[in-house]
Order: structure tokens, then C-alpha cells, then sequence
């Protein structure tokens, strides 16, 4: 538990300096834009509201569907630059609603005096209005601050770096150290940053004030030293760093941290320096691997056949194998090779339970499935492959239930359900010894691993070398042990690479 | 000095007029009084004059110049205003309010400073122990005492007032009623003073206007009115001073 608090504290200057840099960009830039527009609305009546209406609804937008939304207007661009935009966006309203509402309660008689004894419009809003409404402006910002540190978790999975790196490989591998260490070091921030624009303020107010001049001179300077702290510590993220030569990525769930891990190590070990994006969506990744942005990652068969090739049906493993390397060469990415393993949805019971009727593949399940209950993750039931399932086989279970992965396996250990729509490289298979069923009629689509790396580096022949041995070195067993070692066993993801690699060496 | 032709404000495009056919002239020096009931027009009146509010008709003359052909700003940096409601900046120290013009009209430093202290030292209220408060930690009545200040601290030679001692309690009143008398007579000021109160007026002004529903009744020094009073209304509340010292005057016999 502590090696595991002291893997995640190793990270910490990392994933800080770089929510850090995002947070502060970000609001940043909504700041200088929010606040003019706030002023433009305040002055002009047919302004207001469309401009209100607009920085609304683009809250109203779920966070995660902006941060898309960007990526893709950016042509699949992943990084800093997508999470900065979709963050400014998200920073605005809180800004410009309360700029607006700062503007407009500036009493009346005060601004008919400042009018009166000869300031010109400008002289106004720069002298008496902006100053007069900054408590409220700066609380719009406060608020935006916080959500900003908050939202800036998501966008780990559009590949910035951000305290999010720790909440999603946390939820993903079941580490609850590295999601606690995320959320508090999150928290934290936000805490931290709100005080300190909080201090600014209290400062500013109190500029004109000659109260106990000595205690101001201290916060004053201990202000300004975390100021120069924080600012230091975000602009040191914008140096240019030493660059890396390849970029390794994978998307949300525990083998594809593995497998980010394992080609990671072997790069390094060829003597290259290696980033990592991990936790990306699946698309993002595609169009990341299609551009250069990302070298290399694991994908499966069945994802490229079923979303990205539109292809209905099922010609079996070998056929769509073939098909999906045709196809992306055509697309321009190089599939290096097979992984070996496949990670494929399989009904899966219980073995006992299996042995007391006699089932070993889904044909023999026919007689019983319209008394047995089925659990599947939350999406099994709404895919084409249970459909064809259902039609294949012309059966349909008595009640089928869905369930979050992780509690779908323990109702089948509990004998809730009878039959799951297993993974078949889940550790849970192996830990619980699990019998997945034959599938002769070719219902479930083929996933097998399939290593894809960017043309540029595919290039390099050292490159290729470097990950040469990874190609058909992992059967399912194999990686069904490793997914099992953190998934099951709670060890870190290095302890998963470090038994894969030894293993693999074996042989 | 100020001159006022046929000036009208109608503040609902023409259905009621603020101000009906009002034609006056205050000469150089001179301090005219402006009475009247709430809501005849004496605030809309004195707007018009540094282009607060523009007339809806009729013209009205500054320094010989009409003041839709002035540039507003500089217009109304060169006349003091004491506005109604007094409105001082209260993000601005009570020193930075008072020097708010001589500020715009960049002065030097130095200068801008020294003028401060007089001006504060003007209406009673010293520059060490006053000047770096903010407004709210003012009475009221010090608070209107400022709005004076900052009406002269430029030395305008037109000064506007709407009402300025109307928070003071009796005494400071009177005193900075004969303060600033002498001020205006030293420095020659061109003086228009919205009141309330018959009395003051009296007191202060060199001519009276009395105003009713948006019209000049009658326009004259205190001695002319009292004596040739063109209306009911000015008789009633020209007497208004006189009455209550023979009501006064009743009580303490009575006792
Ligand atoms: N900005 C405005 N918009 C519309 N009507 C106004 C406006 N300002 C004043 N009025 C109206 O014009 C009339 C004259 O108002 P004004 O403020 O000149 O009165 P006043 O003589 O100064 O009264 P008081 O002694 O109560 O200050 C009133 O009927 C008032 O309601
Ligand atoms: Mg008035």
C-alpha cells in the first residue's frame, strides 16, 4: 500500500505542473475575454442577451461532449490545446454574467456624478464602473476557477496532463491510492487558487488603507511569493522540454495501460525517450495514430471492422483480420502486428454451474436459456452482436440484467445471474475460473490485439525492432493473468508490465 | 453668464413637460435661488445647464455660448455640480473625491494636493483626520460637505448646487451658509442653488426664482418678491419665513 502512495506521489510534480498550467491558461484567457464581452453586453442592449443565451447553453453542453467537439474541430488534434480551448469555453459564464451583473448594480448616482463632474464614457467604465463592480467580476472568476480545476480532470482523456491521469487510471485499474491522491490533490488546487485570488483582492481593496501597515506588508509579500511560486511553477511546464522521440497511448481500461506500459518499456529500452497518453477515447486515439500525434497503441480487429470500416456481419476471425489490414493500409497506419491475444465479449458461467447441465458451448445452452438470467455490461445488450446472438441461435434469456463490469462479475460468483458477457482477457475469468462458451455459429465478433504505429515512426527500422518481440507474444492466458494482477490482486500497473515482460523473456 | 431662452424638457417625448417655456439669466457673480415643490423641475433645470439632460427645446447659453455647441466634458469639468444625492465615489478616499475634477483637468500634483486641504478646510472638515477615510465612514451631513468641496475644488467659475445643505443640522449649517457666501462673493462665482427652504434662500441669493409645474412664476430679488408678489403661490411661500418667526413668537408668550 505504501510502495502503491509512493508510485503515485512519484507522479505528483508531473500531473500538478500540468493541471496547473491548464487551469491558469485557461482562465486566463476566459478572463480577457469574458470580461469585454461582459462589458460590450452591459453597454449594449441588443448584445446582451444572444450573448448571454450563447456562453449558457455552451455550459449547458456535458463537459466531456466540448471536449470532443474541440478535438474533432481540431481535426483530431489530442493535447494541451483542445483541453485549453474547451476550458476557456467552459470559464465563461460565470464571467460574463457576472461582469454584466457587477456593471449594471453600479448605483445610478454615482455614475450620473462621475458624468456630471466630467469623465468621458471611458473615463467611467475604467474609473468608476470597472472598479465598482470588480468584487463581483472577481467573484464570477472564482467560480470559474473552481469549475476549471475541476473540468481540467477530463481532459486527460483528450491526452493533456492533469490530476485526471490519476482519477481515471485509479477508477480503471481499481487503484483507490491513485484516485484519492488525484481527487484531493484536485480539491487542493482549487482550494489554493481560490484563496489566492481571494488574497489578491483583499489586498487590492485594501490598497488605500493605512491599516496596521506592518501585518499588510507580510501578506502582502507572502502573496507575492506564491504568486511567483505558481506562476514559475506553470510557466516551467511552457520551456521547451527535451522532446520525446515516440508517443505511446492507450485508451480507458487496465490491459490497454498494460500494453501502453509494455511498449513503452521496450522503447525505452531500445534507448528511446517515451511519452504517454493514456486514458483516450477510442476515436480520439484512431484519428491521433491516423495523424502522427500518437506512434503507437493497441487496438482490436473487431473496433476497426465494426467503427471505423461501418462493416455489418461477421466472416470470422481470420477473414476480418485480413480485411482490417488491407484496410489500414489504405488509412496509412501500419499495423505492426497481432498481439496475440483477443479480447472479445464471451458468455460466460460458472464452471460448476456449467457442468451441472452439461454446457460447454452456447449451443448446449439452448434447452435451458429461457429459464436462465443473463448479466452483461451496460452496453452488451444494445450492440449488433447480441442481436445476431439472439437471432443465430434463436434464443432470448428469462431476464436479462446489466451491471457495472466489476459488480456483472461478482453476480455470477453469487449466483445472481447465470450466464455474463464476459471479457475474454478479463482477469476476473482466471481468478475466478470462469468457463467461457464455445461459439460455434460465429455470433461474437472477432477483437483480436493488434499493434498500430504512426508511418513516421514505423519508419525507423530501430523502432520496429525495439517492439518486434511484443508481435503474437502474448496468448490470452497470459494476458488474462496480468489484467488479473491488477485487477484482482491490486498491484500497480509497472508490477503487470514487469511480470508480462518476464514471462514473454521465457520464452 | 447663464442664459436660458424659452428652455422646455419634456421627458416623454411632448405629452407632459419637466419644464415649460423657462427664460432667465443669472449675470456674473450673481447667485440665483431656485424654489419650488417637489417635482416642478428645479433638478432638471439645473441639468440642463451642464448638459446632464439636453432641452427639448428652446437654447441655453454659458460664458455667452451655447451649450450644444460645448464640448460636454470640458462643459461640465469648468462648472462645480453638487449633485442631490450627494454621490461621492465610495471605492475613492473622501481626499481623492474631493480633487476628482482637478484630476481630470490633470493639475499638478502639488497643486492638486494643497487645493485639497483648502477645500476640505472650506467645509470644516480637516484634510489630516478626514481625507484618507472612505465615504461611508462619513455622516451624511459630511458627506454633503464633501459634495461642496468637490464642486469647488477647480475653482469654477459657475457652480451648480442642487440642494447642498439639506442634511446639515442648523448650526454647521448656517455656519457653511455664511462660509460659503463670502466664498462666492470673494470669488465673483455664478451661483444657481436649488432649496427648499424659503429662508436659506432668502439669506444667500442676490435673486429668487419660484417654480411651479415646470414654469418661473416670478423671478426678483427677496425685497420684490416680498413685496410685489405676481402670484398667490409666491406670496404663500415667500411669507412661509415670516410666518413661522410670528408663530415662534406667539409660543414664547404663550409661555
Ligand atoms: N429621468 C427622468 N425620466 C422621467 N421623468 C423624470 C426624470 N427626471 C425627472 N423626471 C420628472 O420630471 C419632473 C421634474 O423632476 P425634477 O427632478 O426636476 O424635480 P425637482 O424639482 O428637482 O424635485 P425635488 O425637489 O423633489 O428634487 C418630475 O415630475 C419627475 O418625475
Ligand atoms: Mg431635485
Amino acid at each position: 500500500m505504501s510502495d502503491n502512495l509512493r508510485e503515485q506521489l512519484l507522479l505528483l510534480p508531473a500531473y500538478f505542473q500540468g493541471h496547473l498550467l491548464l487551469t491558469l491558461a485557461a482562465i486566463t484567457m476566459g478572463v480577457l475575454i469574458s470580461v469585454p464581452l461582459g462589458v460590450w453586453a452591459e453597454q449594449s442592449a441588443r448584445a446582451k442577451q444572444p450573448l448571454l443565451a450563447t456562453v449558457s447553453i455552451i455550459q449547458t453542453f456535458p463537459s466531456l461532449a466540448i471536449l470532443a467537439l474541440v478535438v474533432a474541430l481540431l481535426g483530431g488534434r489530442i493535447g494541451f490545446l483542445p483541453a485549453f480551448i474547451a476550458l476557456t469555453l467552459y470559464s465563461m459564464l460565470p464571467i460574463v454574467r457576472n461582469t454584466v451583473t457587477g456593471l449594471e448594480s453600479v448605483s445610478s448616482s454615482v455614475i450620473e456624478a462621475a458624468k456630471g463632474i466630467g469623465m468621458s464614457p471611458r473615463q467611467i467604465l475604467r474609473e468608476v464602473k470597472l472598479p465598482l463592480a470588480m468584487p463581483v467580476i472577481v467573484a464570477g472568476i472564482r467560480t470559474a476557477m473552481v469549475w476549471t480545476v475541476g473540468l481540467a480532470t477530463l481532459s486527460t482523456l483528450v491526452g493533456a496532463t492533469s490530476f485526471g491521469n490519476y482519477i481515471f487510471t485509479g477508477i480503471q485499474t481499481r487503484n483507490l491510492v491513485a484516485v484519492t491522491v488525484g481527487s484531493l490533490a484536485s480539491a487542493g488546487l482549487a482550494v489554493g487558487l481560490d484563496s489566492l485570488v481571494a488574497a489578491i483582492q483583499w489586498l487590492l481593496e485594501k490598497r488605500n488603507e493605512a491599516v496596521d501597515s506592518s501585518r499588510l506588508r507580510r501578506i502582502r509579500l507572502s502573496v507575492y511569493g506564491v504568486i511567483a511560486l505558481v506562476s514559475a511553477v506553470a510557466l516551467y511546464g511552457l520551456l521547451p522540454q527535451p522532446r520525446a522521440d515516440f508517443v505511446v497511448a492507450g485508451k480507458v481500461f487496465t490491459e490497454q495501460y498494460i500494453m501502453a506500459g509494455l511498449l513503452a518499456g521496450e522503447l525505452e529500452q531500445a534507448g528511446f525517450m517515451v511519452d504517454q497518453h493514456l486514458g483516450l477515447g477510442s476515436d480520439v486515439l484512431y484519428e491521433a495514430i491516423s495523424n502522427g500525434t500518437v506512434d503507437l497503441y493497441v487496438e482490436y480487429t473487431g473496433t476497426i471492422w465494426a467503427n471505423y470500416m461501418n462493416r455489418e456481419g461477421n466472416p470470422g476471425r481470420e477473414a476480418i483480420r485480413n480485411a482490417v489490414v488491407d484496410y489500414l493500409d489504405q488509412q496509412g497506419v501500419v499495423a505492426v502486428g497481432f498481439t496475440g491475444f483477443q479480447n472479445r465479449y464471451a458468455l460466460a458461467m460458472r464452471r460448476d454451474r456449467a457442468e451441472e447441465l452439461g454446457v460447454i458451448s452456447i449451443d448446449d445452452l439452448l434447452p435451458y436459456a429461457d429459464d436462465l438470467l443473463a448479466g452483461a455490461d451496460l452496453e452488451f445488450f444494445g450492440r449488433p452482436e447480441w442481436l445476431r446472438l439472439r437471432d443465430l441461435y434463436n434464443m432470448d434469456f428469462a431476464e436479462k440484467l446489466t451491471f457495472d463490469p466489476s459488480l456483472m462479475y461478482t453476480a455470477l460468483v453469487e449466483r445472481q445471474v447465470d450466464v455474463i458477457s464476459a471479457y475474454t482477457t478479463d482477469g476476473r475469468v482466471a481468478a475466478f475460473d470462469l468457463l467461457l462458451l464455445d461459439d460455434p455459429r460465429n455470433a461474437l465478433l472477432a477483437y483480436d490485439g493488434i499493434i498500430l504505429a504512426s508511418t513516421k515512426a514505423a519508419a525507423q527500422p530501430a523502432f520496429m525492432q525495439a517492439i518486434e518481440s511484443i508481435v503474437d507474444g502474448i496468448p490470452d492466458q497470459l494476458m488474462r493473468q496480468a489484467n488479473r494482477l491488477v485487477d484482482v490482486d491490486g498491484e500497480s500497473i509497472n508490477v503487470a508490465v514487469e511480470f508480462l515482460h518476464a514471462e514473454m523473456a521465457k520464452n | 453668464m447663464i442664459e436660458l431662452n424659452n428652455v422646455q424638457k419634456s421627458y416623454d417625448g411632448g405629452t407632459t413637460l419637466a419644464v415649460a417655456n423657462t427664460s432667465f439669466v443669472v449675470e456674473r457673480g450673481e447667485f440665483l435661488g431656485l424654489i419650488g415643490a417637489s417635482g416642478c423641475g428645479k433638478t432638471t433645470t439645473l441639468k440642463m445647464i451642464n448638459r446632464l439632460e439636453e432641452p427639448s427645446g428652446g437654447e441655453i447659453r454659458v460664458n455667452g455660448r451655447n451649450v450644444l455647441d460645448q464640448d460636454p466634458e470640458q462643459l461640465r469639468r469648468n462648472i462645480g455640480y453638487v449633485f442631490q444625492g450627494i454621490g461621492l465615489f465610495p471605492h475613492r478616499s473622501v481626499a481623492e473625491n474631493v480633487v476628482a475634477v482637478p484630476r481630470l483637468l490633470q493639475w499638478e500634483p502639488d497643486k492638486i494636493r494643497a487645493r485639497c486641504e483648502e477645500c476640505m478646510d472650506m467645509v470644516g472638515l480637516a484634510f489630516d483626520e478626514y481625507g484618507d477615510r472612505s465615504p461611508s465612514q462619513l455622516s451624511g451631513g459630511q458627506q454633503q460637505r464633501i459634495g461642496v468641496a468637490r464642486a469647488l475644488a477647480a475653482k469654477p467659475e459657475v457652480v451648480l448646487m442642487d440642494e447642498p445643505f439639506g442634511a446639515l443640522d442648523p448650526i454647521t449649517r448656517s455656519e457653511l451658509q455664511e462660509e460659503f457666501k463670502s466664498i462666492q462673493r470673494s470669488m465673483e462665482l455664478t451661483v444657481v442653488m436649488v432649496t427648499h427652504d424659503m429662508t436659506e434662500a432668502l439669506l444667500l441669493a442676490d435673486r429668487i426664482a419660484v417654480m411651479r409645474e415646470g414654469v418661473v412664476l416670478q423671478i426678483g430679488t427677496p425685497r420684490e418678491l416680498l413685496n410685489k408678489p405676481a402670484h398667490d403661490y409666491v406670496r404663500d411661500i415667500v411669507a412661509m419665513p415670516r410666518k413661522r418667526a410670528q408663530r415662534l413668537e406667539e409660543l414664547m408668550h404663550d409661555e
